[in-house]
């Protein structure tokens, strides 16, 4: 029963629209040729030329996110430095923060009128364009903003090394030095390919960052090219934007094949028993290294947002800053003064938490039929629950968009331009988050529990909810947070599925950025930026009775 | 209380069998120890009878009720047994008498009657007055003794125990075992009762089943299965035997079998037709001579290759000449060296068949 209710929900909101994806994209050209669809727009000179610059900005930008993600990993990990905690919160920063939020406060710190540079007379003259409206300004960006996933892989890979292998090493002589490139990047080389293919993955799905750097630069990458060709010609070039998202979903699947493959031949049997590594003392070097650090900190991550912060609370682009202009009424603007605003401020509200409750109470009974039960289906099933999160966003954008633009069987009405279709899109893609932390946490404890209570005569609801939930439920609820976090400031899925009174906040940030009204933009980027962090704090708090792994950011 | 007949019952995963056409009767009130070392089966034996595994082959009843058999399945559910887990399975959010309680809410009995039988059941196991803790306050004992009271608030017929003392320490284990028995006593219930530990099945059960490799090697009253083991396998565990290939020439009248053991002819009872047999000898059943005096009477005679001290005396360990590989143990009250020549007569031994199918 329960099982049924679960698969019936990824049928519909998983299956059907990437079934859907692969059915129209592989579908015959306008002149009835097989795969002419595919075989047209795959050999387009602008399909072209956007594989290229997702490809290229794809393998740079993981490379930049490898090297920051490594070095602020084994810096954080191996050394005595100070201020971990702070450190390691402000390197969590982009997973908080939305992509095209993060473009909107580079954009606002390096452009000519920055708030930050212009006073130093470092900024661009006034009228020149922003460098980052570039190839080499969305590899930049996108670089700074994937390096928390290679943080995260490197940090966890260090974090299982066992004290012994450094041990030994010290005890053969050798230096600190030599330790780390000969014992220690071997021992986690894997888990750098690991966060760099990620990173990668991530990247060539990235909307925010090639839209807001890319359109106005003229250099198109995939998303933006599937944006812009739906956005000018309507649902008619479904079937052919759908064969542009299928390059970008074959992507990402060989990328994390290539994954998957990498961690099963890279495995290094090491006793996991021991204790954990000791950090490096680095005695006199210890204050420059923690500079050294904070400095790369500051300047990409904490400059843009005070860059974002600065433009909001200034009266007009290119008026400086000071004490006199300073103004509150790009907020008043943002926050009250614009219907579309407000409706977007209600609609990402009612999205995020109706997807953060749906998919948390979702996810309870799934994680208990496939980890406690051990049903082979309901494993299946979770395998295809991650599946809308792991393809790029935009694919499943245009699998949502031609599984529900059709009227619904009996009902009769279409999905399409309502509150809804966004509302399908978000509980298919963000299912994982709340499942992940729930299926982690159900791991931990032991089937005999639900075997005690079946044992003493309860049914397989009564368990769910008296056995199963109070045991979930701090799992369920971090997921359920996470989820509310990452849909309220999303734009990747919406940005082809909203419609006229039905904006997201993130559309509505995009559009008053593309409308030329930056500064109201900023305002609007901080106060959802401002909801965002307040959210995270809660999960943090909370995050420190649950087991270790529950919230990415403490992984 | 319940019977339970097993009815040549199987459970096979891929291509391991975990239960291989076990068939067996426990009768109402009796306390049957499965008794066998890790991997034998035992657990998932149990877990069939409970309902949490699903057999193969065969048929299991629980008193006159069908509870699984070609056609039909009930779930655990359903099946109204009592269960003690080896980790206790405690529900840690709920209170001691929350635990308890738990079947009964759900068997749905009023409040007031369920107060008095948690209150009974937690007093059946010496813990009155602690119904308002929770589980993580308690010592392994206690937590143990509530997974218990959590099956006897129920009023099962059938009590399942898997390896129920296994997490706790030698002194505690002792006091448990005694207290299962009277709880066993006064509850009249039938208790089957999984454990590798062959003196504690010996402590509690009145019947004794061992597995090995998933089938059934012998099911005998304690005393039984100490005095008269159906094969090597179970000589070999009960008791620790050392098995020493003999050749058994003729069955007496009386049942005694004449074996040459080394070249030496020897009267041993035991259960071995003619042909090659294995002759079962524990410490105890040797009784070490002088080597002149083993060789007058024609006696077997051995080699010391190790003697450690265990204070009640030394144990040898001993290699009988003309036997390559099969090591003896006796206990000697005074040091031997190693190399040392010795004489062998036996106070006991049970011979077996050499080839048990097992």
């Amino acid at each position: 029963m329960l099982l049924a209710l679960v698969a019936v929900y990824l049928a519909v909101l998983t299956l059907w629209p990437l079934g859907r994806l692969l059915v129209e994209a592989l579908g015959p050209g306008r002149d009835g040729a097989p795969l002419g669809l595919l075989l047209d727009q795959w050999s387009s000179r602008s399909t072209e030329r956007a594989l290229m610059n997702t490809l290229g900005a794809g393998v740079l930008s993981a490379l930049l996110s490898a090297v920051i993600g490594t070095a602020m990993a084994f810096a954080v990990r191996l050394t005595d430095i100070r201020g971990k905690t702070a450190m390691v919160f402000v390197l969590m920063l982009p997973i908080l923060i939305p992509p095209q939020i993060t473009a909107l406060a580079w954009i606002d710190l390096v452009g000519p009128s920055s708030p930050i540079l212009a006073p130093l007379g470092l900024a661009a003259p006034y009228g020149a364009t922003n460098p980052l409206y570039s190839f080499g300004g969305i590899v930049f960006v996108m670089g700074i903003e994937n390096s928390t996933l290679v943080f995260l892989a490197v940090r966890a890979a260090l974090a299982a090394l066992p004290r012994d292998v450094v041990e030994a090493a010290r005890v053969v002589g050798a230096r600190p030095v030599t330790i780390v490139l000969r014992v220690v990047l071997p021992l986690t080389l894997s888990s750098i390919l690991a966060g760099l293919i990620l990173a990668f993955v991530s990247a060539i799905g990235n909307f925010g960052v090639p839209a807001l750097l890319g359109i106005p630069g003229r250099v198109t990458v995939l998303t933006t090219l599937i944006y812009q060709r739906l956005n000018g010609f309507g649902p008619s070039v479904l079937g052919e934007v759908g064969a542009l998202a299928l390059i970008l979903v074959l992507l990402a699947v060989a990328a994390l094949v290539v994954r998957a493959r990498l961690a099963a031949r890279h495995a290094v049997a090491i006793d996991r028993s021991g204790a954990g590594l000791e950090p490096f003392r680095l005695g006199r070097a210890r204050r420059p290294a923690e500079l050294a650090v904070w400095a790369l900190l500051g300047t990409i991550s904490l400059l843009p947002l005070a860059a974002l912060l600065a433009t909001s609370l200034t009266p007009a682009v290119g008026v400086p800053l000071g004490w006199d202009t300073a103004t509150l009424d790009n907020y008043r603007f943002a926050l009250v003064g614009n219907d579309a605003t407000r409706r977007a401020f209600l609609n990402s509200f009612v999205l995020a938490s109706a997807t953060a409750i749906v998919c948390a109470g979702l996810a309870v009974p799934l994680a208990y039929l496939s980890v406690m039960r051990r049903r082979r289906f309901a494993r299946a099933l979770d395998l295809v629950a991650d599946t809308p999160y792991a393809i790029p966003g935009m694919a499943l954008s245009i699998g949502v968009i031609m599984a529900f633009l059709p009227p619904l069987p009996l009902l009769g009405v279409s999905l399409y331009n309502t509150l809804w279709i966004l509302l399908a899109a978000y509980l298919a893609r963000f299912l994982t988050l709340a499942l992940r932390p729930v299926v982690s946490g159900l791991e931990t404890i032991e089937p005999a529990l639900d075997e005690a209570a079946r044992i003493v005569g309860a049914g397989t609801v009564r368990r769910l909810w008296s056995i199963v939930l109070p045991a979930a439920a701090p799992f369920a609820g971090a997921g359920a947070l996470l989820i509310f976090m990452t849909a309220f400031n999303e734009l990747t899925v919406s940005a082809l599925l909203w419609s006229t009174g039905h904006e997201t906040l993130g559309v509505v940030v995009f559009f008053l950025n593309y409308e030329g009204n930056a500064t109201a933009a900023a305002a609007l980027a901080v106060v959802t930026v401002a909801v965002t962090l307040a959210l995270a704090g809660l999960v943090s708090m909370s995050a420190r009775r649950l087991p270790a792994g529950t919230v990415p950011w403490r992984a | 209380m319940a019977s339970l007949t097993l009815d040549r019952l199987g459970k096979s995963f891929g291509a391991g069998r975990a239960v291989d056409d076990v068939s067996l009767t426990v009768q109402p009130g009796a306390f049957l120890a499965l008794l066998g070392p890790s991997g034998c089966g035992k657990t998932t034996l149990l877990r069939l009878v409970a309902g949490l595994e699903r057999p193969t082959a065969g048929a299991i009843r629980i008193g006159e009720r069908v509870v699984c058999d070609d056609r039909s399945f009930v779930e655990p559910e359903a099946r109204g047994l009592g269960m003690v887990f080896q980790s206790y399975a405690l529900w840690p959010h709920m209170s001691v008498a929350g635990n308890v309680g738990f079947g009964l809410k759900v068997q749905g009995l009023t409040p007031a009657e369920r107060r008095r039988r948690v209150a009974a059941a937690l007093e059946t196991v010496g813990l009155g007055g602690y119904g308002a803790r929770r589980p993580a306050e308690l010592s392994g004992g206690q937590r143990q003794r509530v997974a218990l009271a959590r099956c006897l608030a129920l009023e099962p017929p059938l009590i399942l125990l898997d390896e129920p003392l296994a997490n706790l320490d030698a002194h505690l284990r002792g006091a448990m075992q005694r207290e299962f028995r009277r709880i066993h006593r006064e509850s009249g219930t039938t208790f089957v009762y999984v454990t590798h530990d062959q003196s504690e099945a010996m402590a509690l059960a009145d019947r004794i089943a061992v597995l090995d490799r998933g089938r059934l090697q012998q099911i005998a009253s304690p005393t039984e299965l100490w005095r008269a083991p159906a094969n090597a396998m179970v000589a070999g565990f009960i008791g620790g035997a050392a098995m020493l290939p003999v050749d058994v020439v003729a069955v007496e009248p009386d049942g005694t079998r004449r074996i040459t053991l080394a070249g030496q002819v020897l009267a041993v009872p035991g259960l071995a037709e003619p042909g090659a047999g294995l002759l079962a000898l524990r410490p105890a059943d040797v009784e070490l001579l002088p080597i002149e005096a083993a060789r007058a009477s024609r006696l077997p005679t051995a080699v010391v290759t190790d003697s450690v001290y265990r204070g009640d005396g030394f144990v040898c360990d001993l290699r009988v000449e003309g036997l390559a590989d099969a090591p003896l143990q006796a206990v000697a009250t005074a040091a031997l060296e190693p190399g040392a020549a010795v004489g062998l007569r036996l106070r006991g031994g049970w011979v077996v068949p050499a080839s048990d199918g097992g």
